[in-house]
């Protein structure tokens, strides 16, 4: 078989990028430096990923790619970044033998599938974690403040940003960001698509900075304690992206009503399509309130929260029973009864934080839902399918494609009553094309078909493992990495870890929270047969 | 005037009879046969030459042209005609386009194409369609004086409260008044004794309310505003623009394509109309889709022929009324036995509008009546129009008969003219005018 795709392009653009991604490293090593701690896991990092990326940029000096090579580049990128985020954890508790000693030996990221899969939650923006202690004592602030950087990273798209910055990438850019960026297509803002990709980032780095520097102005305002400058810049760097790490154990319970009121508004601009920012800023502000999308996004999201806020404030959206082994006790149950029930203001609060947090698949808490009733948690689940805004960081399926879902749907009910009208499905006044709508047909349908294959995968290698899994655990688990959510329920709660599954089970979520970042379709068309015949 | 008019197809030729008394009018066009027809048909000089070519023009005279009408089939080359014009010459440049992209940037820019006067077939036809929609009961509705002014022509429907009455017992309405009824091939000016018959036509002029209300006496099944179900069957452009009017009015209406491209492609244009794939003449469907019940079928083939027999089948079906796009100047009176209630022959009414300009007299808007008989125009009055600063009474012994004064607009505001009304300069007078003394008329007004 004749291989027709130029794969070296494709591995010589993956080099540039992995070159590059040496000067992201060069923060935790400056942190690392300023606390006092091992400077060993970036230094070897920097090295290896400067080597890898200068040896494979050599094997096509000049990379010229077309549409194919385009994905295959996009799938290996996310891919490669990951295995070199993985490293610091790695050298971090293993050490360099004859040069730099183990830092964290109990490190949970010892294992090379666990610091694979903390690497690829980052870089995916999933949020799921294999980290046995979350604590500044037990890593250091420079491997923390990688794991935050790792997602900040991938929020916007990795491929976007070397888009927006190596020259080399303009010419078959658009196919790339096409690849990477979430929702159907993307939109071309500038005439040149290094200026758009830019854009996008720059609204991205205003963003963070205007959260880090309000969450800061909190603590300083007494507002907010345990905010400080490292926490500020840790949040910042992970709500953007729709990430969810938090460097506290408890996310963001850890933390006052103040910073949880705050932060909701950030992930809902996160979940929103940054196009529409850049209209605003650029002297269309009438477009972000008007967008059909944008809607509907935000009533979904207002929906929910009225409904789950309602079942907490009556009390029956909280749990009646402590589970042996669970993440919550008894007192912790009667805690949250007694400030949720009867209370307007809490029941809000909460109920606004996890749904807007779980639709725009960021992943913080600001409270164990695990101890939440049925009610509640299936509302939440329910909120995980939905997703962000075409355009945005968040993951999941994706606000447009509901919503062309829905009308698509409609139009199917009006053309069954009268067969011969000719309705074309419109999407903020215009027209979808119908080639578009199939591709969103096509896509949610292997969305739902990925999801259930995977849960039953998971069932049966829990059952290998003696593992006593529930059926809301496993599919929270699935639908949390395939979505790029993080947290789900009961085992893999917002508190709690994937740690409990097996090497080849977190293989295989490392798989969907890849396919699920890149919505799929890249990463399978590369494993087709006819993509690499002519 | 000197006016060059370039293409002598229906328009062309038509605009060419309605000045060639009173101009001297040069037509150009490129079919040789054509020319010959023209120079024994008509008292015009018929040349043979391309509009666009700067030699053509210079021949035709365009150096001492007053005006150069662009009247082509195609929306380029008039455009081109009146930019060479432009170049060369001072002439007042009209052109007829059919696409409204080429309105719209005119309309943006008046020097836009070196064209001063700009006239939309397609628009021009779909905007009297849909003034008709809004008055079931007549048959030609225009407006004048920035709408504030409406000229109507109704036709007696069989059964109808007014039959057998007088002028004078219909007219219970203030700001109405009767200029003529026409029957048969008579024109008879309205006078207070004047008995109206079923079939006449009257044509009236008012504030709109009052045409509205005369409407509403007439014809009390038909109410004007009360159409609800539109179907427009055809999405040729005027098609189009009628159901793009009709849906910015209000209506949400039905536009029957055969084309399963071209009904995507208006089904993306329009989303405020229900755009349906089928062949019209197809009787199951237009049964199952319950054709019959519109208030109103608007037949917008692109054949007269089609226009008919869609228009008959939908009578058949029960349709209360139907309008008819005609694009032979000659069939329209004969479809309109036929069955068709109203039928819009889309070339009249450019040649109307393009008519319009080249009146003496300041005319500033026009609306033809039954095929030239008569005309109802807008004029401003100066301090030399024999209108002006007498009472009206007095003025009539001026003006020849058969020109009425239906209606006079002053600072915008509606003056319902009597024997003894002051008209002042300034003011704005919509008359009626018999087409047999237009031309004497219209210099003293």
């Amino acid at each position: 078989m004749a291989i027709r795709v130029d794969y070296r392009a494709s591995l010589s653009l993956v080099g540039s990028v992995l070159k590059h991604l040496s000067v992201p490293l060069a923060l935790p090593l400056a942190v690392a430096v300023a606390y006092g701690e091992s400077v060993a896991p970036f230094l070897a990092t920097i090295a290896v990923t400067i080597t890898v990326g200068w040896w494979l940029e050599r094997l096509r000096p000049e990379p010229d790619i077309g549409a194919r090579e385009g994905f295959l580049m996009v799938a290996v990128t996310w891919f490669a970044v990951s295995v070199i985020g993985a490293l610091p954890y790695l050298v971090e508790a293993h050490g360099l033998p004859g040069l730099a000693p183990a830092t964290a030996p109990d490190s949970t990221l010892a294992h090379p599938a666990n610091a694979l899969f903390e690497s690829m939650s980052g870089f995916t923006t999933t949020g799921a974690t294999v980290l046995g202690q979350i604590s500044l004592d037990a890593h250091g602030h420079g491997i923390m403040l990688w794991r935050q950087l790792t997602q900040w990273l991938g929020g916007m798209g990795i491929v976007v940003l070397a888009v927006a910055i190596l020259p080399e990438l303009s010419v078959g850019g658009a196919q790339l960001m096409d690849a990477e960026a979430p929702g159907p297509g993307i939109e071309k803002l500038t005439p040149r698509i290094a200026e758009t990709a830019r854009a996008l980032w720059v609204a991205y780095l205003g963003f963070t900075v205007l959260e880090i520097v309000l969450l800061y102005g909190l603590h300083r305002a007494g507002m907010a304690p345990g905010m400080g400058v490292y926490n500020a810049v840790a949040h910042g760097l992970t709500t953007l992206p729709t990430g969810g790490f938090s460097p506290e154990a408890r996310s963001i319970e850890a933390f006052s009503a103040a910073v949880q009121w705050l932060i909701i508004p950030f992930m809902v601009v996160a979940g929103t399509n940054f196009a529409l920012f850049w209209h605003a800023l650029t002297g269309d502000p009438k477009r972000l309130p008007g967008d059909s999308e944008f809607r509907f996004y935000v009533g979904a999201m207002a929906v929910l929260t009225g409904l789950v806020a309602a079942v907490l404030f009556v009390g029956h959206g909280i749990s009646t029973a402590v589970p042996a082994g669970g993440t919550y006790d008894a007192a912790y149950l009667d805690g949250i009864r007694s400030t949720l029930v009867g209370h307007v203001e809490p029941s809000l609060r909460h109920a606004a934080f996890q749904v807007v947090s779980l639709v725009t698949t960021t992943g913080y808490a600001s409270i164990d839902f695990n101890a939440w009733g049925p009610s509640a948690q299936y509302l939440l689940l329910f909120g995980m399918f939905i997703g962000g805004s075409a355009g945005s960081t968040g993951g999941g399926i994706k606000v447009v494609r509901w919503y062309i879902i829905l009308k698509s749907i409609r139009r199917e009910l009006f053309t069954t009553a009268h067969p011969e009208a000719v309705r074309p499905v419109r999407l903020a006044g215009r027209t979808v094309d119908e080639r578009a709508i199939r591709g969103v047909y096509a896509f949610t349908l292997l969305y739902f078909v990925l999801f259930f294959v995977a849960t039953a995968l998971l069932f049966l290698d829990a059952a290998r493992m003696d593992l006593s899994l529930s059926v809301l655990e496993v599919m929270s688990a699935v639908a949390a990495t395939l979505g790029n959510v993080g947290p789900g329920f009961g085992l893999v709660g917002p508190m709690g870890s994937y740690l409990d599954f097996s090497s080849p089970a977190k293989l295989f979520m490392i798989v969907l929270m890849w396919i699920g970042r890149l919505e799929i379709l890249p990463v399978l068309v590369v494993l087709t047969p006819e993509y690499w015949r002519q | 005037m000197h006016i060059i008019i370039v293409g002598a197809g229906q328009v062309g030729s038509s605009i060419a009879a309605d000045l060639a008394d009173s101009h001297d009018i040069v037509v150009m066009d490129r079919d040789g046969d054509r020319v010959e027809e023209l120079t024994y048909s008509l008292d015009v000089l018929a040349v043979q030459g391309d509009g666009t070519s700067l030699s053509s023009l210079e021949e035709a005279g365009v150096d001492e042209a007053d005006m150069v009408i662009a009247s082509t089939d195609d929306d380029e080359t008039n455009i081109v005609i009146c930019a060479t014009t432009r170049a060369v010459s001072d002439a007042f440049t009209v052109a007829r386009v059919k696409n409204t992209e080429y309105l719209r940037t005119w309309e943006r820019s008046e020097r836009a194409f070196g064209i001063d006067f700009i006239v939309c077939t397609n628009l021009l036809a779909a905007e009297s369609i849909v003034r008709v929609v809004g008055i079931p009961a007549a048959r030609d509705v225009d407006s004048f004086a920035g709408g504030s002014v409406q000229m109507a022509e109704f036709e007696i429907p069989p059964g109808s409260p007014v039959t057998d009455q007088t002028v004078a017992e219909a007219d219970r309405f203030e700001q109405l008044t009767f200029a003529a009824i026409l029957r048969d091939d008579e024109l008879e000016l309205a006078r207070g004794g004047s008995v109206l018959h079923e079939h006449d036509r009257v044509v009236v002029i008012g504030s709109p309310g009052a045409v509205r209300g005369f409407a509403t006496s007439i014809a009390p099944d038909e109410p004007p505003g009360t159409a609800e179900e539109v179907v427009i069957i055809g999405g040729s452009e005027i098609g189009y623009h009628v159901a793009r009017l009709l849906g910015d009015r209000g209506f949400k209406p039905r536009l029957i394509e055969q084309d399963p491209d071209r009904a995507r492609l208006l089904a993306e244009e329009l989303p405020k109309a229900v755009v349906m794939q089928n062949d019209a003449t197809d009787m199951d469907f237009l049964e199952r889709e319950h054709i019959g019940d519109a208030d109103f079928v608007i037949a917008a083939l692109d054949s007269d022929e089609k226009n008919l027999l869609v228009s008959l089948l939908a009578r058949r079906l029960g349709v209360d009324r139907t309008v008819a796009i005609i694009d032979t100047a000659a069939y329209v009176d004969l479809f309109e036995t036929v069955g068709v209630d109203v039928a819009v022959n889309p070339r009249e009414v450019v040649a109307e509008e393009i008519t319009r300009f080249t009146r003496e007299g300041g005319a500033e808007n026009i609306a033809i009546i039954e095929s030239d008989r008569a005309e109802v125009m807008e004029v401003e009055i100066d301090a030399e129009s024999v209108l002006a600063g007498r009472p009206i009474h007095e003025s009539v012994h001026d003006l020849p008969d058969g020109v009425v004064i239906g209606a006079i607009t002053r600072d915008d505001e509606f003056v319902t003219p009597r024997g003894d009304t002051v008209i002042q300069p300034g003011d704005h007078v919509v008359v009626f005018l018999d087409t047999s003394v237009a031309d004497e008329a219209t210099p003293l007004l």
